[in-house]
């Protein structure tokens, strides 16, 4: 039988699928069409296999905002698209178009540049297409993306299809202007602010409408939509449905991020974030026969790196100044680098398929599922050490196969520097939050694993391994589950996990 | 008869590509409106449109110098929940 990693139908995870009916899954867009899927192909944010090769940046150039969302608050960046409470430095039109032209001569796996912020790209068209205009005219060969609230988007189709912009990301929390008033208390529009299901029906009509624009010419749409336990979670299911009919190659639900420290609505009135069991059932819920971007990590709006890194440090203005560019060489450099990492791809596929034909249960049916977290710095292989990793990839395996649930992030990795690790109560506390995001896990491997915080782990019922370093992922998630197994585990109910 | 932007601004330029008077620009610190210039939209629209887009609730003032979105008037939070959270934050 075929085995399916890194599948998201997992609507029939007993028997898996007869193989030629699925195609090959293993970067999670088996059920698109070619020409979508030749598409996002290289799309770190995208496609699942991508995001272990390909760096993408984001930068901050539109500030304004013509809607309010409750889970936002306006001192701070766009929350659909970033984590609340970041302050991106603005940039001008001119400074984003020399810092991606930099990054990208700098780090050439850079495929992708997106606005996505601080406020809605756009509220601010001016802004965000000049960047884009720049961009476009210099190094062609960066593919363009802009998420939006959709309020604007009807207005600016012609202009987005001018400019080969082919991945549009529109943030819809809901299709009923009763469940949006719940989530939108105002939105601007025809110059004047509109309140309450009122402006709420305005902004699912234009949301629609452009989402029906840009598929009827062909660039493609991605919608996010943020779960807000009690308000749409259910609604999303209806949502899903509807986008998906619609044609939207992807529809990705994150999770509501709400503290009173944020100062949103959400966060002072009380609204609860949804637990990982319940972002994953809806996930699971709204997937059926389409692609769930689990490995969205809600990055910053001006992160710039592969998923899970930022390496905006090393790009502040002052630096960029100082950097000389040959946009020719640069992206002949980017040409090779990628067609390097395309043989690389290519290689591994053949592997696979190669073991695929050998593949037999990865342990007796009945087994229960083990989730496996592992550490790793991109590449798709083990090469993260335990102590340095801010962000966890889960894993589920069960007999059948493995699948990828989704990343947990941490705010401060075990070790503070390369070699210092911090003491006393604080590092008690730090440990505690990286055991409590992995609660529904029994093992994480990482490149290595040490003293103290592999007893730490053991005691929390979480099996260190270290044995598995610079292997493939997938390989040391089916290889850690048979240790499990060999070790006669007991497993985690991940059903119960599922109340807290 | 002008309206005014105060230190509250968070420098989303939302307020300014909307003026018709040309009268908000960003100097120092935060935007501020040009009083000589401002005409309160009247003539141009319905409502001055500053105050119309301005996120930020007490940001912009009217002539009388009371806040044109007063506290709890954008976000929905009523200003004693938003004072209680406040202190709570403080006390850890
Ligand atoms: S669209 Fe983005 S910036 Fe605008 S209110 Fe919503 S989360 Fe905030
Ligand atoms: S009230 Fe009208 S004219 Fe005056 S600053 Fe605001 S937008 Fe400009
Ligand atoms: S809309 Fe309000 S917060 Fe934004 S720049 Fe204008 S005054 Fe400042």
């Amino acid at each position: 039988m075929e085995l399916k990693v890194l599948g998201q139908d997992n609507a029939a995870p007993q028997g898996g699928c007869s193989s030629g009916t699925c195609g090959s899954s293993e970067d999670g867009m088996g059920h698109l069409p070619d020409a979508v899927r030749e598409k996002v192909h290289n799309h770190p944010c995208y496609s699942e296999e991508a995001h272990h090769f390909y760096a993408r940046m984001h930068v901050a150039v539109a500030p304004a905002c013509n809607i309010q969302c409750h889970y936002c608050n306006r001192k701070y960046d766009c929350a659909n698209e970033s984590r609340p409470g970041v302050v991106s430095e603005l940039l001008s039109p001119d400074q984003a178009a020399k810092k991606v032209l930099a990054v990208a001569s700098e780090i050439p796996q850079m495929t992708v540049l997106g606005v996505a912020g601080p406020g809605d790209p756009l509220a601010n068209p001016e802004r965000t297409f000049a960047t884009f205009r720049e961009i476009y005219a210099k190094a062609p060969d960066i593919k363009l993306c802009l998420s939006t609230n959709g309020l604007a988007l009807p207005d600016h189709v012609d202009e987005i299809e001018a400019l080969k912009v082919d991945h549009v990301t529109i943030t819809i929390n809901c299709v009923d202007p009763e469940v949006g008033a719940k989530i939108y208390p105002w939105v601007f529009w025809n110059n004047r602010r509109i309140k309450g299901a009122k402006g709420a029906k305005i902004l699912i009509e234009r949301q629609q409408k452009g989402l029906e624009m840009l598929l009827e010419r062909g660039i493609l749409v991605k919608v996010n939509s943020v779960l807000i336990p009690g308000v749409n979670d259910e609604h999303l299911k209806e949502v899903s449905r509807i986008v998906k009919a619609k044609g939207a190659f992807l529809h990705n639900v994150m999770p509501l991020i709400a503290e009173a420290e944020h100062g949103t609505f959400y966060g002072v009135m009380g609204q609860r974030g949804p637990s990982k069991q319940e972002l994953s059932d809806l996930q699971d819920a709204c997937a059926g026969d389409m692609n769930m971007m689990r490995h969205c990590r809600q990055c910053r709006a001006d992160a710039v790196g592969l998923l899970g890194e930022d390496r905006g440090q090393e790009f502040t203005l002052d630096k960029i100044e100082a950097m000389d560019i040959d946009y020719e060489a640069a992206m002949n450099k980017r040409a090779n680098v990628h067609a390097g990492i395309e043989a690389h791809r290519d290689a591994l596929r053949a592997e696979k398929e190669l073991a695929d034909g050998h593949e037999t249960l990865l342990a007796p049916l009945g087994t229960p599922p083990a989730r496996i977290a592992v550490t790793t710095k991109g590449g798709g292989v083990i090469n993260e050490h335990f102590g340095h990793a801010k962000e966890f990839l889960v894993y589920e395996a069960s007999p059948e196969g493995i699948r990828f649930i989704g990343p947990r992030k941490v705010e401060n990795a075990y070790c503070v520097g390369p070699d210092v690790c911090p003491d006393g109560a604080e590092k008690g506390t730090v440990l505690d939050a990286i055991l409590d995001s992995l609660s529904d896990c029994s093992a994480v491997v990482s490149a290595k694993v040490g003293i103290e915080p592999w007893s730490q782990l053991e005691a929390a019922g979480i099996t260190p391994n270290g044995a598995y370093a610079m292997d493939l992922i997938e390989d040391a998630v089916k290889g850690m589950y048979g240790d499990l197994v060999d070790q006669g585990w007991s497993a985690k109910d991940l059903h119960v996990q599922a109340a807290s | 008869m002008a309206l005014s932007i105060i230190e509250s601004c968070v420098n989303c330029y939302a307020c300014e590509p909307l003026c018709p008077s040309q009268a908000i620009s960003l100097s120092g610190q935060h935007f501020l409106i040009d009083g000589t210039k401002c005409t309160e939209c009247d003539g141009d629209y319905a409502d001055p449109q500053c105050a119309e887009i301005c996120p930020i609730e007490g940001a912009i003032l009217n002539a009388a110098g009371e806040a044109i979105n007063p506290l709890g008037s954008l976000t929905g939070i009523p200003p004693f929940k938003m004072a209680q959270a406040m202190a709570e934050i403080q006390a850890r």
